[in-house]
């Protein structure tokens, strides 16, 4: 069925809202990367399984509604019972049975799979409730979790390619672009651009030929923001790619994905093809004239084809690595034509735009920082998951509010934002406003929204030295001061871990660590110390452990620590079995002793002691 | 015309021209490894940093690469100061690193007052700078025989797959630019060897010296429409055939005359 008028979208949109309101209860199982990791691929067939072989009333396999990504990770795998809203977390394939029996068939509600909030205690029933959702704000991020990515209809019916057909009714592409300058967004991809503005240069520039470009590369260590849309909502990024070749008159358009995201480019094909049956992408679309068609491209998952002009290289086939951009790529970009290029998140903020109003999405947020920005929240908090809160919106807010603390009740050290290329915030600036400017005031980024809360066992050093280790294998090697210049950085870091280094290595460093900034090429290397420089800006205490005292306070650089055992050793024997180097000696109910000289320092003997008996000296 | 200032100094320059051609018109010294008249710049080198700005950046300054940086109307810019001293001296200071035993380098360290490097050496490192100048004329050539492959540090120049390059002619282009004469090539006999692979060399059908790779010769012929013996002789032979016949001719014009 070719959709091939606004007026023909208008009476599906009503029969796939029809069809929707028919099925009673929906049972929306979550196969975002987190929940799929924990096998709800089988939750999902074994629902499809009970109910293929069961009659139930109100109930059949249409309520079995896969999703993406629900948000909250850490209670994985989740299964959402809609209208009410009932959350199950952890569930497991053997619970399936009783969620029919009970809670669909009975209305029962199934306690242990309930959330208990471990801070207050607190049972929840429905998800809404939860502190963990309550405070999040979603725009970017309305349908991921919510409706089945592989289903047009399921789009259509929650109002999707409205927008579009609101653009193609009656708004000329000035208008289009005057309504997003005016809702002040701002690049997600990190850097932060006006978008409005972005488009309108491109739209200006002279040119036979112009490109829309999505950015779904995401490779910052610990972010899925972008992986969860494109998989849960992929249609949402097609329908701003749309608007965007409307409103800068370009007629082909990329989503350049990295090959790790296989169920992206699954789902985004299937939903480029749905699209191009019902006549929303290719030639005319809806009857406007609007000729306008995308394509994947795959990348190779090199973190440097982030970067705009590395990623337009990989585009065209050449060797994914950067150019200077004293010509910005909005007037050369690909295959040296004007090139709009916009993050996925932002690309999902633009249908909301139109339909809701330029002045409804300033008035979310701060300022200079308007609307929502999605973040995934990783590493040592309670609550790791993907989450979009408004700008402006305190660090302290989103790691306890929202991310329910640190892990264990452990000591905040420190949250790292904008991934390897950001920084790392202390304990002080918990109170921060999370907005572009206030973040890069603070020697930190945005970034694309990669969070990882770090605890009182990290260290920070070692933390420095692992993201200058990540981005020693992503330089691209083109230019001298990233290549050779974050090599060393990063061997120096290595020797203060190894408690090696002087006083001189440390004033090297940020010798060193001034010219990278200055002199390299792109972003990756202007960017590229700044795992040294903002731990060493809030972190130098650490630092200085290291390199005078040879100490490590966070317990991790294992040439300066020794594991002892204490007087509170049981003697369960448990360090002794797993001990990888034969270095604990000792009789059951009696204190062990562990040999330093034979210890490897691998920590085995310390995660599996039950009664705190270990000491990291 | 655009009007522009370098180091104080007011300055015209062609609409389109880089920043470090007028520089050097000048007679203004920079270090520049990676820019050849030859190829297209790329900016790999940094080392021709310089600072501009301009009246109405309200005091802002920003280090960019001469090599790529296009002239424009009221640029106002510096190629020497200590921020750049500094770039420029770290950048050497680096390279210096990675390879010690470059005559080249040490050359342009020495001027920056660097007898050795600030960084541990590595002993076995090669002179291979990464200017890319070998890959950019190697594909200006038509050929991309070779090219950069693998990441940061790890990075080296090769043919495809680390193999020897089915593509290559045998032109030396990339010898021949390459500063560092890292690139090496052989001729023995009538066979040359660069990259791993062996080319024959033709021989001067008069005096049996040897001349350019077969296909080297292939390639010349077919893209200036050459005629097919064209190579057949040496320069040498070719030269000395063609004042022959010059003479003759000559001779022949003085007989009719009379």
């Amino acid at each position: 069925m070719k959709i091939d008028t606004i007026s023909k979208l208008d009476k599906w949109r009503k029969e796939c809202h029809k069809k929707q309101l028919a099925i009673k209860t929906k049972v929306l199982v979550c196969l975002g990367p987190g929940c799929l990791a924990g096998g709800s691929d089988q939750i999902y067939e074994e629902f499809l399984k009970i109910l293929e072989k069961k009659n139930i009333d109100n109930i059949s396999v249409e309520s079995i509604k896969k999703t993406g990504c629900h948000g909250f990770c850490a209670r994985g795998p989740l299964v959402v019972i809609e209208p009410q809203g009932i959350f199950y977390s952890k569930v497991k394939k053997t619970d399936v049975a009783e969620i029919i029996e009970k809670t669909l068939l009975k209305g029962e509600l199934i306690d242990k799979l309930l959330y208990k909030d471990p801070g207050t205690g607190t049972t929840y029933t429905e998800w809404r409730k939860i502190p963990f959702y309550e405070r999040q704000q979603k725009i970017a991020l309305r349908n991921v979790g919510q409706i089945d990515p592989d289903a047009i209809e399921d789009y259509i019916a929650v109002g999707g390619y409205a927008a579009l057909a609101k653009v193609l009714k009656g708004m000329r592409p000035a208008e289009v672009i005057e309504q997003l300058t005016k809702s002040g967004l701002r690049g997600r991809g990190g850097a932060g651009f006006l978008t409005g503005r972005k488009w309108a240069t491109c739209a200006k520039a002279e040119s036979d030929i112009r490109y829309v470009l999505c950015n779904g590369d995401e490779g910052d260590p610990g972010a899925f923001m972008d992986r969860c849309i494109m998989e849960g909502d992929p249609h949402t990024v097609l329908e701003g790619m749309i608007i965007c070749a409307f409103a800068v008159g370009s007629t082909e358009g990329y989503i350049y994905v990295r090959e790790e995201y296989p169920l992206a480019v699954v789902n985004l094909q299937k939903a480029i093809d749905e699209a191009r049956n019902y006549g929303l992408l290719g030639d005319d679309i809806l009857g406007s004239g609007l000729c306008f068609d995308v394509k994947i491209s795959k990348g190779g998952g090199a973190f440097v084809c982030g970067e705009s002009s590395a990623l337009m290289k990989s585009v065209a086939g050449e060797i994914g690595e950067p150019r200077a951009k004293y010509v910005r790529s909005v007037l050369k970009g690909l295959h040296d034509k004007p090139t709009v290029l916009n993050n996925v998140e932002s690309f999902a903020n633009i249908p909301v735009i139109i339909e809701k109003g330029a002045d409804w999405f300033a008035s979310i947020g701060t300022k200079k920082s308007t609307g929502t920005k999605a973040f995934s929240l990783a590493g040592k908090i309670r609550n790791t998951g993907l989450i979009e809160v408004p700008m402006g919106i305190t660090l302290r807010e989103i790691i306890y509010d929202i991310g329910g603390g640190v892990l264990d009740n452990r000591e905040f050290k420190a949250v790292q934002t904008g991934g390897p290329s950001g920084g790392c915030l202390p304990a002080a600036k918990l109170d921060l406003q999370v907005d572009f400017d206030t973040l890069t005031e603070n020697g930190s980024m945005m970034g694309s929204g990669g969070m990882v809360v770090m605890d009182d066992q990290n260290c920070m050093v070692d933390v420095a030295r692992y993201f200058l280790n990540f981005l020693v294998e992503e330089s691209c090697g083109k230019c001298v001061p990233c290549r050779e210049g974050l090599y060393q950085l990063h061997n120096l870091c290595k020797k203060i871990c190894d408690g090696e280094a002087t006083d001189d290595d440390l004033r090297l460093m940020e010798d060193l660590s001034r010219t990278i900034v200055s002199a390299s090429l792109c972003g990756l290397g202007q960017s590229g110390p700044n795992p040294f420089l903002s731990t060493i800006m809030y972190f130098r205490d650490e630092y200085m452990a290291h390199i005078r005292d040879k100490k490590c306070p966070g317990g991790v650089c294992k040439s300066l620590i020794t594991y002892r055992i204490n007087a509170d050793c049981d003697g369960c024997m448990a360090c002794l079995t797993v001990c990888t180097s034969d270095a604990i000696t000792g009789e059951k109910k009696k204190r062990h002793v562990i040999d330093e000289i034979k210890c490897n320092r691998c920590g085995a003997c310390y995660a599996v002691c039950n009664v705190n008996a270990i000491d990291i000296i | 015309m655009v009007n522009l200032q370098i180091n104080g100094k007011n300055v015209q320059a062609r609409e389109g021209e880089m920043l470090l051609a007028v520089i050097k018109r000048l007679g203004i010294n920079i270090p520049a490894q990676c820019q050849h008249e030859a190829i297209e710049p790329t900016g790999n080198c940094r080392l021709c940093m310089v600072e501009i700005t301009r009246e109405d950046w309200g005091g802002w300054k920003k280090c960019v690469t001469s090599c790529l940086y296009p002239v424009e109307e009221g640029l106002i810019v510096e190629t020497h100061n200590d921020k750049l001293f500094e770039i420029r001296k770290t950048i050497l200071d680096l390279q210096l690193a990675r390879s010690p035993h470059s005559e080249y380098l040490q050359k342009m360290a020495e001027e920056y007052g660097l007898e050795k490097s600030s960084y541990p050496v590595e002993p076995d490192g090669d002179n291979c700078i990464m200017c890319y100048a070998c890959t950019r004329i190697c594909e200006l050539l038509g050929k991309s025989a070779i090219s950069p492959t693998q990441r940061g540090h790890n990075k080296i120049i090769a043919g495809p797959f680390g193999e020897a390059p089915p593509d290559c002619i045998g032109c030396l282009s990339c010898a021949h630019i390459c500063p560092t004469d890292h690139i090496k090539w052989n001729d023995e006999g009538d066979i040359r060897t660069i990259w791993n692979k062996n080319f024959n060399l033709i021989t001067c059908k008069k005096c049996g010296g040897k001349t350019i790779t077969r296909e080297f010769a292939d390639y010349l012929i077919e893209k200036r429409s050459l005629p097919p013996a064209y190579f057949d002789l040496c320069d040498k032979c070719k030269r000395h055939e063609t004042a022959i016949k010059m003479g003759s001719l000559v001779i022949k014009a003085r007989e009719a005359a009379i």
